[in-house]
């Protein structure tokens, strides 16, 4: 836990989130996360053997909801309120570059 | 942008009550529409300097206005929120109008919905004024990481209002709105109303839908109200509270009446201190200024006693990876296709998501972008995210644990009063630990106030955080009043 993250990580991951860095972003990227996992590194001192993740706290809650609600379908947004925001549209389908070469 | 400030101002202004406000609307001596008419002209000679407001909503706040000006007319009964203006921190939607989130990639977008905190306050007879400034997708403590320029605090226009949502700390501040929602993650709502000296409220996980809220961290965000004093703070929040089908992890427990349990004595309550919240780091006026609020607990009849809550240390490591964990995933709908911002160098598809991401979005999006794939990225997912997950859960329990014996927990709201803008820019990593009091809550998913109590020498506000278990609600705000009574 205690990794070093290079120019490379910061490369691949960003590639992972769909970023674009700038030649001049990177750097300073490296060093921000390596301060930050640095620092979170203090979680390597407590035993966690047999602690179970909690992802969620509705669990610790009384009374929240623990099933789900039935899968039933209800009227969504209007498509003639929707699709007027998209940056480009022919009202019915979200239009994209293209995304195969041919 | 607000115009260049030479030298520190201030444009503190209290907001009249809710009980005074409803009197005159009731009694026809103020009409709701004057009230909004004169937030707006207060708006307009002070936004240029504080930069709270985005966007404002006039044409929509004075036809409610029309409408509550009308019912007063006829005797009708009022409701709760009639005529009060409100403004919305602008991560919330409000059909039609501009949200932002205070990020260049949602430039232009206007949602075709409400969220439901904000419908709710609508049916309650609240006018709605504006969206209000916050930092980019509610990262950041200082709001200085809008894309919209940063808020001056209205207390010191040379300090920073807090974040993420300093906006709303700062408009109720500066009664710019008589009250306004916030939203807090990992001290969003709590941070700013102590650095602007205003009362703040983060309601337990689920008891406020989250539906109309541009997400950040989904297991953490939770939406709560801003105001002048606890009771207007607590009514606010009886109004937005309760369950809602758009929101599976909404709570389907009661919504109590928040205000009268506010006005219920302290007596006899059980209140703890966790030494781990007044050690190394926090600054001197602010701890004075704390037990000077917590012996006026002892004065109105509290017992007070230690509570110890030792994995607090670890709250900032493990708030910071379940955080930006699943803030990639949320932020991952931003890609140029269905609202907001799509770069002009988009001749394929994966151009077009990655130019439009790296020139929408700002640099501490794009590094809890980074951190949060990194965590979550093969090889590192156990070390940092599972990991993390394990530790939330003994930071949880220890709040259980320590509310069998107690009924709340105060503790300083930050280690430190307003800082400087530009003070902590350059290191992300000290901007973090701003949030070192406000995590553990948000994390355990219990609920809390943080109330003004007292101040330093300088002037800046202190605030005192108020915590009780999940659910449990009204007791943080009948201790927050005891806080506050003793303040007067």
């Amino acid at each position: 836990m205690t990794a070093k993250v290079t120019v490379e990580d910061v490369g691949r991951v960003a590639e992972l989130a769909h970023l674009e860095l700038l030649p001049e972003e990177t750097p300073r990227m490296v060093g921000d996360l390596n301060a930050i996992l640095d620092y979170v590194a203090e979680l390597n001192e407590l035993d966690t053997t047999g602690v179970a993740p909690l992802a969620q706290v509705s669990e610790l809650i009384a009374g929240h909801a623990s099933e789900l609600r039935q899968d039933m379908p209800l009227p969504s947004l209007d498509r003639t309120d929707v699709m007027p925001q998209a940056p480009e549209s022919d009202q019915v389908f979200f239009k994209v570059p293209k995304v195969i070469e041919r | 942008m607000p115009s260049e400030i030479k030298r520190a101002e201030t444009f503190v202004e209290k907001p009249r009550t809710l009980a005074a406000l409803r009197a005159d609307i009731t009694a026809g001596t103020v009409t709701a529409t004057d009230l909004a008419a004169g937030y707006y002209d207060r708006i307009a000679a002070v936004n240029p300097r504080l930069n709270v407001y985005l966007s404002l909503s006039k044409d929509r706040a004075m036809e409610q206005a029309a409408r509550v000006d009308a019912l007063a007319a006829k005797g009708d009964p009022l409701p709760p929120l009639a005529g009060i203006p409100v403004g919305i921190k602008d991560v919330l939607v409000m059909r039609g109008a501009p949200a932002t989130a205070g990020s260049k990639i949602l430039e232009g977008y206007r949602p075709p919905y409400d969220a439901t905190a904000v419908a709710r306050l609508e049916a309650a007879g609240a006018v709605l004024l504006g969206k209000l400034n916050c930092d980019e997708f509610a990262m950041g403590s200082s709001n200085e990481n809008s894309a919209y320029g940063p808020v001056r605090n209205p207390v010191d226009t040379e300090r920073v209002p807090g974040g993420s949502s300093g906006g709303s700390a700062a408009a109720v501040a500066a009664n710019m709105a008589v009250a306004t929602l916030g939203t807090d993650t990992g001290g969003s709502i709590r941070q700013p109303a102590s650095f602007c000296g205003v009362v703040g409220v983060l309601p337990t996980y689920g008891r406020v839908s989250r539906y109309g809220l541009i997400a950040f961290a989904s297991s953490l965000d939770r939406i709560g109200p801003f105001a002048g004093n606890v009771r207007d703070a607590a009514t606010l929040l009886g109004v937005i509270a309760g369950h809602d089908p758009k929101d599976a992890t909404s709570s389907p427990a009661p919504v109590t009446d928040y205000a009268a349990e506010s006005d219920k004595p302290v007596e006899r309550l059980r209140i703890g201190v966790p030494a781990e919240y007044f050690a190394e780091g926090l600054d001197s006026e602010v701890r004075a200024a704390i037990e000077e609020g917590i012996d006026s607990l002892k004065a109105a009849g509290c017992t007070v006693k230690p509570v110890s809550l030792p994995h607090t240390k670890y709250a900032i490591p493990t708030y910071y990876l379940v955080a930006t964990a699943e803030a990639s995933a949320n932020l991952a709908r931003f890609d140029g296709v269905r609202y907001g911002y799509r770069s002009p160098q988009s001749d394929t598809l994966s151009a077009m998501y990655r130019h439009s991401r790296d020139e929408g979005f700002g640099a501490e999006v794009k590094r809890r972008i980074l951190l949060g794939t990194y965590a979550l990225s093969a090889g590192y997912y156990d070390a940092y995210y599972l990991k993390a997950q394990q530790v939330r859960r003994l930071l949880a329990e220890e709040f259980l644990r320590a509310f069998a014996e107690v009924d709340a927990i105060v503790t300083p709201t930050s280690p430190v009063p307003a800082f400087k803008l530009g003070e902590k820019t350059g290191d992300p990593l000290s901007m973090y630990l701003a949030d070192i009091y406000t995590v553990t809550a948000s994390l355990a998913g219990i609920c809390g106030v943080t109330v003004p109590c007292g101040a330093t020498a300088a002037g800046l506000p202190v605030g005192m955080q108020v915590l009780a278990a999940h659910l449990h609600e009204g007791t943080a705000f009948r201790v927050a009043r005891a806080v506050e009574a003793a303040q007067s």
